[in-house]
């Protein structure tokens, strides 16, 4: 389906380790990584998405957080929230 | 039947019953005044007197408790399926996913998450946010701010660590030294200290004998204590095989630990082939099998081991200077030191102050002393070859700390004054060839730079009220840590400007020891041509007088007197003419030196002035 095919190309693209699409409870739907280091991703992120949503609303509550980013020494994190659902791709950006 | 009569009566109502009644009153004293006694006392006039309208205050303490923090793991179990969904069966969870998989607001949502995504992956592709624009400019080093040093960590045993382990032992724990430091060979976030009371009979029954490893990252608690069967006076890991530590002991003997085996020693060596006093020294080699080492104590011995065979040494050596091998004559060993790179020979301190060098191929156990350096009036405390330059060592004790250079074997080539306190320990930096550090008995760490100030030390820093009694420096050369008489291990992090390379260090390290080498060379040249002139002169004069003319003191003194002013004068001359020609001959004396710099200070100046005119000139021009 669409779903196949978009997170097929997210894939595909240069430097991209991994994918992962977690619903509200933090189960994770799909994913490309093994269960272990999937759900350990899962839980963690979406913790953090949580309290950068409430900070980002604290701070002004018309705005809203719409993409998060965590860039570390080995690679960098992605994350796109939703109301239900989170995105999650982790890539290492090229040097 | 028996008929009982039981009495009672209130013990008070015992005693006949008081009777009360008045009386007036009665004068018993009546001391009058007596005005002759006014002539005792002073009036005081004025008298102070304070008022205070306040509340009353008053002082409590109040310490908290030291909570012990211990790191734990937590493993996470999979939690947020829905109750009717056990995660552990992979079919009810496939059958989960496809059924979020089919719901339309998860296929929209993704999709447009996607696109989002996307734009920010190619991004990441596109650019590199965190490039670096401008390449690797040269810093220029000036470093102006005064070298200092801070304290990072202090480490000492608390007495409630060991009430609370065990409460069976006297509260008073018996402080001892911290004889010896020695950082874990890669890491550098260890430190294994081996801790003993080196006063002569001074053990008293409640003292442990425990040297620990500590972390740095955790002071309060040792990562490992080590467990020997008499204190520890020297402890080194093995550079090789950073598991593995070697340890001198007390009673004489040698014991290696493995860290992976815990905290009793592996294997210790047999008493009778060991020692006879305590192990001051001990030290690994460097071999292909990474198990030698080496020790030396104050028996006059010095003893090669394989750690894996320790019920007799490989080697032994006696400390004889005569030569001869006995045992009797042999000087104690207090210090040792070996550098890797000059695999056979290596250096004892002695405790009657000579310093040994020895060479361990040599043929015959008599020649395997080489030579010896006297300087030191009491025991040589600390032994270092220069890092960069092997021929230079540096050596510790009385109430100076001497540099000397291989070559010359009379005196020393430099010497610090002489101190107020001993001079316990000492060690060159690994980073500047000019900088060294030593410890006095007053606690104080001196860091001394001669390339800056060859007087004083150029830091001083009092680390505590104890006499420091080691001292060890990192292998990045910017942490120091110093262990006290009491046992408190104190890590200080020099300045950076103490610890990075200057430009011209190694040039100017490099000319000022080759310059001090030659003078004591040309000094004892001298004085072996006074020798032997002495000697000729005594011989001859044998031959055909019995007794020779004795000068009497004046004539001693106004010949000295006479010399000593030849000397200068010839001196002066030299350096006038030295001087005129602007740079150095085979001249022995700082002029060299001065002049080179001076030459140098100038061009650059010149230099400056050039570039300012040229800047001028374009100025007018434009």
């Amino acid at each position: 389906a669409e779903v196949e095919e978009t997170l097929k190309r997210i894939q595909a693209h240069k430097g991209v380790i991994a994918t992962i699409v977690v619903n509200a409870e933090g189960i994770p739907i799909r994913t490309t990584l093994d269960n272990s280091t999937t759900v350990q991703y899962a839980g963690l992120l979406h913790q953090l998405t949580m309290k950068a949503r409430s900070t980002v609303r604290d701070i002004d509550p018309q705005n809203e957080l719409t993409f998060l980013r965590i860039r570390s020494k080995k690679h960098e994190i992605m994350v796109a929230p939703d109301k239900e659902y989170l995105l999650i791709v982790i890539q290492n950006p090229c040097e | 039947m028996e008929i009982i009569y039981v009495y009672t009566r209130k013990r008070s109502e015992f005693g006949r019953p008081c009777s009360f009644s008045d009386r007036p009153a009665k004068v018993n004293v009546d001391i009058p005044p007596d005005p002759s006694m006014a002539s005792d006392f002073i009036l005081r006039n004025p008298v102070d007197s304070y008022v205070q309208h306040t509340s009353d205050m008053s002082e409590h303490e109040v310490n908290t408790e030291r909570v012990e923090v211990e790191s734990r793991g937590v493993n996470h179990v999979e939690g947020g399926w829905p109750k009717d969904i056990n995660p552990q069966e992979v079919e009810q969870t496939i059958r989960f996913r496809k059924k979020v998989e089919k719901d339309e607001h998860y296929v929209n949502t993704i999709t447009h998450l996607g696109t989002l995504m996307e734009h920010c992956v190619k991004q990441n592709n596109a650019i590199n946010i965190y490039e670096e624009y401008f390449g690797e400019e040269e810093v220029a080093e000036v470093e102006d701010e005064p070298p200092s040093a801070k304290t990072i960590n202090v480490i000492s045993k608390l007495t409630s660590f060991f009430n609370v382990l065990l409460s069976k032992r006297d509260p008073n724990i018996t402080k001892r030294t911290a004889t010896h430091l020695s950082w874990h060979p890669d890491t550098c976030k260890k430190l294994a200290v081996a801790y003993s009371s080196l006063e002569f009979q001074q053990n008293t029954k409640d003292m442990s004998f425990d040297s620990y490893i500590w972390d740095l990252e955790n002071p309060n608690k040792p990562e490992l204590v080590l467990k020997p069967s008499s204190p520890l006076v020297s402890l080194e890991y093995n550079p090789k095989d950073s598991h593995v530590l070697v340890g001198g002991c007390y009673n004489g003997q040698m014991a290696y630990w493995d860290t992976r085996k815990g905290g009793l020693p592996v294997e210790v060596s047999a008493v009778e082939v060991s020692h006879r006093d305590p192990v001051y020294g001990a030290i690994w080699l460097q071999s292909k099998t990474g198990t030698e080492c080496f020790s030396a104590s104050t028996d006059g011995q010095v003893l090669w081991w394989d750690i894996r065979k320790l019920s007799e040494p490989t080697e032994t050596l006696v400390l004889d200077v005569t030569r001869k091998g006995l045992l009797e004559n042999a000087l104690g060993a207090v210090t040792l030191e070996f550098e890797p790179t000059m695999p056979t020979k290596f250096m004892v301190g002695t405790e009657q102050g000579i310093v040994i060098a020895c060479n361990r191929k040599a043929k015959t156990p008599p020649e395997k002393i080489t030579s010896t350096y006297s300087g030191h009036h009491g025991p040589v405390y600390a032994l270092a070859r220069n890092p960069f330059y092997p021929k230079i060592f540096l050596t510790v004790g009385d109430w100076t700390a001497r540099i000397w250079s291989e070559e010359t074997k009379e005196s020393s080539i430099m010497w610090t004054k002489y101190h107020l306190s001993y001079l316990t320990d000492g060690c060159w930096s690994t980073v500047r060839p000019a900088v060294f550090f030593t410890t006095r008995s007053d606690g104080t760490l001196d860091v001394w730079d001669f390339l800056f100030k060859q007087n004083d030390p150029s830091l001083s820093l009092k680390v505590c009220d104890e006499p420091l009694s080691s001292l060890r420096l990192q292998d990045n050369g910017c942490v120091v840590g110093c262990g006290s008489k009491l046992g408190t291990v104190t890590l200080l992090e020099i300045s950076s400007g103490l610890c990075t390379l200057q430009r011209n260090e190694k040039t100017l390290a490099t000319a000022m020891f080759e310059r001090e080498t030659k003078r004591e060379k040309i000094l004892e040249a001298r004085h072996r041509e006074l020798r032997l002139k002495e000697r000729a002169r005594s011989e001859a004069q044998e031959t055909e007088v019995e007794e020779k003319p004795v000068e009497s003191p004046h004539e001693v003194l106004n010949r000295a007197r006479r010399e000593f002013f030849e000397v200068i004068e010839v001196e002066l001359q030299r350096r006038a003419q030295a001087e005129t020609q602007g740079h150095g001959s085979a001249s022995v004396f700082q002029v060299k030196d001065r002049a080179g710099e001076e030459a140098a200070a100038q061009g650059e100046e010149s230099q400056l002035l050039k570039d300012k005119e040229e800047e001028e000139e374009e100025k007018d021009a434009a």
